[in-house]
């Protein structure tokens, strides 16, 4: 195929013919061969625009590269089409304004750290603002029972707990089948085939039924919660309901949380039914320890105070993961990026608090003889 | 030479018919507006066009090519030679303007990055925008400066056919001013062919050489706007007496 692009040197003369069609697909190439010629010795330069038969912006800024490259030369331009002259002209018009513009400074990586620093402190802030702000919203509207939002409640509590109600039991029932399973073998070997009964008891109301059904709802209702918040507010919505005089803490926030608290106590119940049934499926099979033993000796070894201590963390989970995953919605930004952010986000730090709380809780009760 | 042509275009969603047998066809180098009120199927044509939906019967005609039976190879090649406007811009988030703007170039040439560089400093210029805005991310602008990357974006690759849905919307006068002397200019320089979907009455009657006005699921008026105060229809006699 022969070029629609001919550079030739005559003397000090050089000619830049173009042909045919120009546009963003040819000129990487014309580039190239431009920068393969040696132009010391030309003098004059003659770009022939007179075989073109279409020339786009790209083109047209190429030739204007072309011709402030040759600056110091003399460039005639050999063109009597008046559309593509206009539109060389269009570009050398908008080209000459943005010459003053001159890229930011980078910064430094000390001024990184300190900005770095700086956002999470501003964000530890903002979120005891949250916490603030939702205490008294909390004490303003619980001053009377006309002021509960029970249908919103009504409708979480369906949502966020009935409807994870599957997946936790599912859950909790694996890890009783799993850690009885495990400990089973351990404790054949020495023959203390029914000690399993209060391994589970105490392992799975205090610590194991809580905690995993805090984390199943984590990521479950507490990423939806900053999901849904967050495109309402890239929707604009919670700033709709903010200027009709509805308060988005009374509508959206604590329906929620108290929602969760409500259910959360309700879901650690079933958890502990489905952990301990898993240990006693496993203990029949493995132990040959039968259900009305199992139950008998439960009832006899593991003292109530145990269940109740699980049962009592409920609400202060629910709080946790519901407030995170809401305070992570409301400060999704305008745009799609931060949801996903945010919701990762909110996920990962209810999982930590509810661990942490878990811990301090432990600990106390411990120390307290609980 | 006609460059679209749609022909008894039937959509529905469901039960709901929103066209019922549409016809027109748009020639080259011509700024043509779509025009109806709200909830006519104005968007809907203009996305069935561009292939981000299919109608339920008909066919339409771009460049030649029906759409409806089109090859992956031969649609990817035509997504090449259009570029759409969306209503509110439609930047991708997580790319800076300047990113936006440069991603089909990117993608689809082997322009070397300073070339891509200036072809965006150059395009923003055009359309109006300030180069130094051009590290800022979607959601840091307004929505004018949206629409404005929006525009750059979709003349980045120099394309034969525009979409604008409602490019005007949203603007200020004068940027709405010269967003239409844009629009006019590149059709001269470039031989652009312009569709648009608009209820801005003064580019309606800046920009356009013809009209295709939607009204009741079925074209009430196609052609210029000398004659169109003569059609009987409720929506052109209210929507034009003003001027008239």
């Amino acid at each position: 195929m022969k070029s629609l692009f001919d550079t030739k040197i005559e003397g000090n003369h050089l000619t830049l013919k173009f042909k045919g069609k120009v546009t963003l697909y040819h000129v990487a190439k014309y580039d190239k061969i431009l920068n393969r010629l040696t132009t010391t010795s030309v003098k004059n330069v003659t770009i022939d625009l007179e075989n073109v038969s279409y020339l786009d912006t790209t083109a047209a800024i190429f030739i204007y590269n072309i011709e402030k490259k040759f600056s110091s030369k003399e460039v005639t331009l050999k063109c009597d089409n008046q559309n593509y002259l206009s539109t060389l002209a269009l570009v050398k018009s908008n080209i000459s304004n943005y010459k003053e513009y001159a890229t930011p400074q980078e910064i430094t990586p000390l001024e990184k750290v300190g900005k770095c620093f700086y956002e999470y402190y501003a964000g530890f802030i903002a979120f005891v603002e949250f916490f603030g702000k939702l205490f008294a919203t909390h004490l303003n509207y619980l001053t009377s029972l006309k002021n509960i939002r029970y249908k919103e409640i009504a409708f979480e509590i369906n949502e966020s707990a009935i409807k994870a109600l599957g997946i936790v039991a599912l859950t909790s029932f694996l890890i009783g089948l799993v850690i009885a399973y495990q400990s089973a073998y351990q404790l054949k070997l020495y023959g203390a085939n029914i000690y399993i009964v209060d391994m589970l008891g105490i392992s799975i109301f205090r610590e194991l039924a809580p905690v995993i059904t805090a984390i199943v709802i984590a990521g479950r209702s507490g990423s939806a919660f900053t999901a849904q918040i967050g495109s309402m507010k890239i929707t604009q919505e919670i700033d709709a309901m903010r200027t009709m005089g509805f308060e988005p803490f009374a509508f959206l926030v604590l329906p929620r949380i108290l929602a969760l608290m409500i259910t959360m106590p309700i879901l650690i119940f079933v958890a502990d039914i489905m952990a301990i049934l898993g240990g006693m499926i496993v203990a029949n099979i493995d132990l040959s320890i039968s259900p009305e033993l199992f139950l008998d000796r439960l009832s006899r070894v593991v003292a109530a105070k145990h269940f109740f201590v699980g049962i009592a963390k409920g609400p202060f989970f629910a709080f946790l993961i519901a407030s995170i995953g809401i305070y992570r919605g409301l400060i999704v930004k305008d745009d799609t990026q931060s949801i996903g952010f945010n919701t990762t986000k909110s996920v990962v730090e209810a999982i930590f608090a509810v661990i942490v709380c878990d811990a301090i809780f432990s600990i106390a009760f411990t120390n307290l003889g609980i | 030479m006609q460059l679209i042509e749609v022909k008894n275009v039937v959509t529905a969603f469901g039960d709901r018919v929103v066209h019922d047998g549409l016809n027109l066809s748009i020639n080259e180098g011509e700024i043509y507006g779509l025009l109806g009120p709200s909830g006519c199927g104005k968007t809907t044509l203009l996305r069935e066009m561009v292939m981000l939906q299919e109608c339920t019967s008909g066919s339409i005609n771009i460049l030649g090519k029906d759409i409806s039976k089109i090859r992956e190879r031969d649609a990817q090649q035509l997504r090449r030679e259009w570029g759409v406007l969306f209503q509110f811009g439609a930047l991708f988030s997580s790319l800076n303007i300047a990113q936006n703007i440069a991603l089909p170039l990117k993608e689809y040439t082997s322009l070397s990055q300073k070339m891509i560089n200036e072809i965006v400093a150059f395009k923003l210029n055009l359309v109006g925008l300030n180069p130094s805005d051009s590290k800022l991310y979607p959601s840091e602008i307004s929505g004018g400066m949206k629409k404005k990357a929006g525009l750059a974006r979709a003349l980045a690759m120099d394309p034969k056919l525009l979409f604008l849905d409602e490019p005007t919307s949203g603007l200020d006068p004068i940027s709405a001013k010269e967003f239409d002397a844009l629009i006019l200019n590149l059709r001269s320089m470039l031989g652009l062919t312009v569709v648009m979907v608009t209820h801005d009455l003064r580019s309606i009657y800046d920009t356009l050489d013809r009209v295709a006005i939607i009204d009741n699921k079925k074209i009430a008026y196609e052609g210029t706007l000398d004659e169109i105060t003569s059609v009987q229809s409720e929506f052109i006699q209210t929507f034009f007496s003003e001027k008239a």
